[in-house]
C-alpha cells in the first residue's frame, strides 16, 4: 500500500446556512494516500481545520459502504465522482492523480436546499415517498411467502428497482434536477410486485402530485440519471411509471 | 382530482403533450419529405408539382393543415413552458458540470436545436407557403399545373439561402434523433423486445429524413436536376 504521495487542491463550496451566500474555498492537502476514500480525504481536511481553529466542511454521510444512500458530494462536475456504479463513500483518492484540482459542490435543486456547505436538506424524497411509496396491509400473522408465486424476472426487476438508495444523484446530475429516476424507481419496486397491486395507479399519481409539489423539473430523457446512478437504476422504471400514469389516467376507473 | 384530474398539467402529462406532438410532426416530416422528394424523378417538376397541387386543394389535407399548425404550436409552447419550469428547478447553477460524461450533447440541447429549427421555419414558411397560399404561384407548367417547382429553383439560386436550409436541416437531424425515440420513452412505450427497434428506426429516420431534406436544395443549386 503506498501512502502520502498525492498533493491535492480542493475547491470546496463554503456555505454558512440556507440564506448566505456560498463560495468555492481553495484548500491545499499534502500527503494523500491514494488508497483513502474521498470522505476520509475530507476528514484529513477536517482536522486540518480544526487545528487551525477553523470552521470543518460539512458533509452528509454516515455507513460509508455505499448503502445508505447519505454521502453527496458533486465532484468535478459529477454526482459521487468521476467513476459509474459507486458513491463518494467508495471513491478512491487512486481515481485523481497527484497535483489535481478537485472542484466538490453540494447537490443543486431548488427541492434540495442548501442546509450548510455540501450538506443539503433531501426531506423533499421523504414526503414523495410518504405520498404513496408503501402497501396497506392488515397486521396479523405473515402468510407463508410461497403462497405469492412471481415469476423470477419480475422478482428481478422489483428487486433492482429497490437498489435505489435514495441518494439524490439522478436530480444533481439531471440538467433539469428531475427526480424522474428516484420516484420511478420507488413506484416500480411496488408496482411490479403483487402485494403493490391494489394501491397501484393511486399511488403513482399521488407519488407524482407530490414529486411536482417539491418543485423538481422536467424528464427530458437525456439518460444522465441513469449513467450517474450509483445503483444503475433503469431508464426503463421511468417508462414504467410513465404508463401506469397514463393507465391512472385514461384507463383506471378509480379517481384519487 | 377527480375524472381526467391533473393529467394534463402534471409534469408527466406535459411530456406527454410533448411526445404525443412530436411523433405527429414526425409523421408529417414523412409525407413533406415525401412528396418533396418528387423533384428528384427528374421530370423537370411535373409530378412535383402534381403532388403540390393535391395538397394545396384537397380539403382533408387543408384540414390537416390546421391540426398540424395547432400540434407545432402546442409543441413549441409545451417546450417553453417546461423549459422555463426546469431552469427554476434549479436556481443556482454548478461551477463544474461534466455533461458529456453522462448524456449527448444534443439531449442537452433540444431548446437549442428547436429555437434553432423555430427561426429557419419562419424564413420556409416565408419561402414558399405564404407563396402558394396567399401571394400566389406566378407560372404554371406544360400540365397547366402551379409551378411550385419553379418557385423552388429560383429560391435556390440564392447561396445564402441554400446554406441557411442545410444548416437547419443538421438542427432537424440532432433534434430527431434524441426527439424520436424520447417520445416513445416519454409515452411509456418502452419494451426490451422493441427498444433497439425504436433506437434504430429513430436514427435512421432522422439521418434520411435530414439527408433528404438538405439534398433538395442542392440538387436545385448546383442544377443536379432538371
Amino acid at each position: 500500500m503506498s501512502t502520502g504521495n498525492m498533493n491535492l487542491t480542493l475547491k470546496v463550496w463554503r456555505q454558512k446556512n440556507n440564506n448566505a451566500k456560498g463560495a468555492l474555498v481553495d484548500y491545499k492537502l499534502a500527503d494523500i494516500s491514494p488508497d483513502m476514500s474521498f470522505l476520509e480525504m475530507f476528514d484529513v481536511l477536517n482536522e486540518q481545520l480544526i487545528n487551525k481553529g477553523e470552521e470543518p466542511v460539512v458533509f452528509d454521510h454516515d455507513c460509508r459502504e455505499g448503502i445508505c444512500g447519505m454521502c453527496s458530494m458533486f465532484i468535478n462536475g459529477r454526482p459521487h465522482g468521476p467513476k459509474d456504479l459507486v458513491t463518494t463513500c467508495q471513491l478512491h483518492m487512486r481515481s485523481f492523480k497527484d497535483g489535481d484540482t478537485i472542484v466538490v459542490e453540494p447537490w443543486r435543486a431548488a427541492a434540495f436546499p442548501v442546509v450548510k456547505d455540501l450538506t443539503v436538506d433531501r426531506s423533499a424524497f421523504d414526503r414523495v415517498i410518504a405520498a404513496g411509496g408503501f402497501i396497506s396491509v392488515n397486521t396479523g400473522n405473515a402468510q407463508d411467502a410461497n403462497n405469492l408465486p412471481i415469476p423470477k424476472m419480475q422478482a428481478d426487476a422489483a428487486f433492482e428497482a429497490a437498489a435505489c438508495i435514495g441518494c439524490g444523484a439522478c436530480v444533481a446530475t439531471c440538467k433539469n434536477a428531475s427526480a424522474m429516476l428516484f420516484v420511478s424507481a420507488k413506484i416500480s419496486q411496488l408496482a411490479l410486485l403483487p402485494q403493490g397491486q391494489p394501491e397501484r395507479y393511486r399511488r403513482v399519481q399521488s407519488m407524482v402530485a407530490q414529486m411536482d409539489a417539491e418543485g423538481f423539473g422536467n424528464c427530458t430523457n437525456t439518460g444522465a440519471c441513469e449513467a450517474e446512478c450509483p445503483k444503475g437504476i433503469s431508464l426503463e422504471n421511468i417508462a414504467r411509471m410513465n404508463r401506469d400514469f397514463a393507465s391512472a389516467k385514461f384507463i383506471s376507473e378509480e379517481t384519487v | 382530482m377527480s375524472g381526467f384530474g391533473n393529467a394534463f398539467s402534471s409534469s408527466i402529462g406535459k411530456k406527454f403533450i410533448m411526445g404525443i406532438t412530436g411523433l405527429f410532426l414526425i409523421l408529417f416530416l414523412i409525407v413533406h419529405c415525401g412528396i418533396n422528394a418528387l423533384i428528384f424523378i427528374n421530370d423537370g417538376g411535373l409530378t412535383f408539382n402534381v403532388g403540390a397541387h393535391f395538397m394545396a386543394t384537397n380539403w382533408i389535407i387543408r384540414a390537416g393543415e390546421i391540426v398540424l399548425f395547432i400540434g407545432l404550436l402546442a409543441h413549441i409552447f409545451q417546450a417553453l413552458r417546461l423549459t422555463l419550469e426546469n431552469q427554476k428547478a434549479r436556481p443556482v447553477k454548478y461551477a463544474v458540470n461534466d455533461g458529456k460524461a453522462n448524456s449527448k450533447w444534443y439531449s442537452r440541447s433540444m431548446g437549442l436545436l428547436g429555437t434553432l429549427l423555430l427561426i429557419f421555419l419562419v424564413v420556409h414558411l416565408k419561402d414558399f407557403w405564404v407563396v402558394s397560399r396567399f401571394t400566389g404561384i406566378p407560372t404554371v407548367d406544360a400540365s397547366g399545373h402551379e409551378d411550385l417547382y419553379a418557385v423552388m429553383k429560383e429560391k435556390f439560386q440564392d447561396p445564402v439561402r441554400v446554406v441557411v436550409y442545410i444548416l437547419a436541416m443538421f438542427s432537424l437531424c440532432y433534434h430527431l434523433l434524441h426527439g424520436f425515440a424520447s417520445a416513445f420513452q416519454t409515452l411509456g412505450w418502452n419494451h426490451s423486445k422493441y427498444n433497439g427497434i425504436i433506437k434504430g428506426a429513430g436514427v435512421w429516420y432522422s439521418v434520411i429524413i435530414s439527408i433528404l431534406f438538405a439534398a433538395m436544395p442542392i440538387a436545385v443549386y448546383f442544377g443536379l436536376i432538371q
